[in-house]
């Protein structure tokens, strides 16, 4: 885990494989932009470059990831590009649904196989109902906050909508899961095994860490980015 | 393993009487002695872990006095005793699990710490994990998708009383949404799934 003494590490010319070992959860930055690994000993703006990546922004993002409780100084965001941005929290949408979710049910299925088929319903129309939730935040995001964030940097935004709604609509989704955490450690009949349980448990786990950091990147990197151009429009 | 006694009692001279005559007996250590929950007071009470606490009741102002007990209580789960030397108000001596005098005599004040633990251990401790029968109807309740409002009205409690419940439920199970409390009854049994579809 990074300390606060390593956030001064996080620079360009830092070695990717350096920056990757930082913490485990940096991967999942890594492959949702795209970048390939085999990066051999080259620096994080060498891989960013030939990736077509801004550096400062890959490393702003890389930032939320590695050091709990870090907070991007506004000139790291005012260099930061906006566009990019939106790339890895479309990226991560995906990633989210289609991979993490996909895991998640998998492991869920399995571990609820040996239940009643009462507490097999009520689980997975449990899981289902987490999952649609999801599903409607993200496509918010993807339908009225992510392009109106491309509007205000085309100076095309009409002002029927701020990014400050979006922070005031921005729902809480991680309630549910950290609920389906708790049943499921707690709470599931005697006949689930046990090592199912850890397998749902670790997806869980980190699917509600992931998404805690895509929080921060949202409130604290998106929004503050849209409000300085909206207010410079 | 002799018990912890925390005392909360501005006089040094009682508070020292009180350490020695503990220590002596061995059945009980003193661990700390605060002269009152101004400043760290209130962490050290809840990092202290006492097993009991003797407060001298005049560091409560008179206006917070008759609420003393309780909020000892938010910081420890210790039984809570009152030492007092002079004439006090009965009413508000009997928050308190026992009351010491200054002239009790040292095998007195080791019974009398004795019987207001035993008293403790024998009634449910509010913090424990499992549902009260209360809770456990209010959250079936909650499960059938009643609203505050009609669970206070068919209970015939406050929507306060209501609200502090599902507090609890909430805070004794991990389970916040109103779904997860759903699938939480049904696992339990507390509900039959035909009520709810």
């Amino acid at each position: 885990m990074a300390t606060s003494n390593e956030r001064h590490l996080l620079s360009p010319s830092m070695k990717m494989a350096d920056l990757m070992n930082l913490r485990f959860s940096l991967l999942g930055v890594l492959t949702r932009m795209g970048v390939p690994f085999g990066f051999g000993d080259a620096t994080v703006e060498e891989v960013c470059r030939k990736q077509g990546i801004d550096p400062e922004t890959f490393l702003l993002i890389c930032g939320v990831y590695a050091i709990d409780g870090w907070l991007p100084t506004k000139e790291r965001l005012e260099r930061a590009d906006l566009r990019d941005v939106l790339k890895y929290l479309r990226l991560s949408h995906a990633y989210y649904m289609d991979v993490a979710l996909k895991e998640l049910a998998e492991s869920l299925e399995t571990l609820i196989e040996p239940c009643g088929e009462k507490a097999r319903r009520i689980i997975w129309r449990f899981f289902a109902d987490y999952k649609d939730e999801l599903s409607k935040h993200f496509e918010y995001e993807e339908k009225t906050v992510f392009p109106h964030a491309e509007a205000v940097l085309r100076r095309g935004a009409d002002r029927t909508f701020t990014i400050g709604e979006y922070e005031e609509n921005h729902s809480n989704v991680e309630e549910k899961l950290e609920d389906l955490k708790n049943l499921v450690m707690k709470y599931l009949p005697a006949e689930c095994r046990q090592q199912d349980i850890f397998r749902a448990l670790f997806y869980i786990f980190s699917l509600e860490t992931d998404l805690q950091k895509h929080t921060v990147v949202e409130d604290d990197i998106l929004v503050p980015i849209v409000n300085r151009l909206e207010n410079h429009e | 393993m002799s018990k912890r006694v925390l005392l909360i009692i501005p006089s040094a001279i009682v508070a020292r009487g009180l350490e020695h005559i503990f220590n002596d007996l061995g059945e009980f250590e003193v661990c700390g002695i605060l002269t009152d929950l101004s400043g760290s007071g209130e962490a050290q009470l809840r990092n202290m872990d006492a097993d009991v606490v003797i407060v001298d009741p005049s560091i409560f102002d008179h206006a917070s006095r008759g609420n003393a007990r309780a909020s000892l209580s938010e910081h420890t789960s210790a039984a809570v005793l009152a030492i007092v030397g002079s004439l006090w108000d009965e009413d508000s001596l009997r928050q308190y699990d026992g009351v010491l005098s200054l002239y009790d005599v040292p095998t007195t004040v080791i019974r009398k710490v004795r019987t207001a633990l035993e008293g403790r251990s024998e009634t449910p401790r509010s913090e424990g994990e499992e549902l009260s029968a209360r809770e456990k109807e209010i959250l079936v309740c909650v499960a059938k998708g009643m609203l505050n409002k009609e669970i206070a009205d068919q209970f015939n409690l406050s929507i306060y009383t209501v609200i502090t419940h599902r507090k609890n439920i909430t805070r004794k199970t991990g389970i916040k949404t109103v779904a997860g409390l759903t699938v939480y009854a049904l696992l339990n049994n507390l509900i039959d799934i035909n009520t709810i579809e």
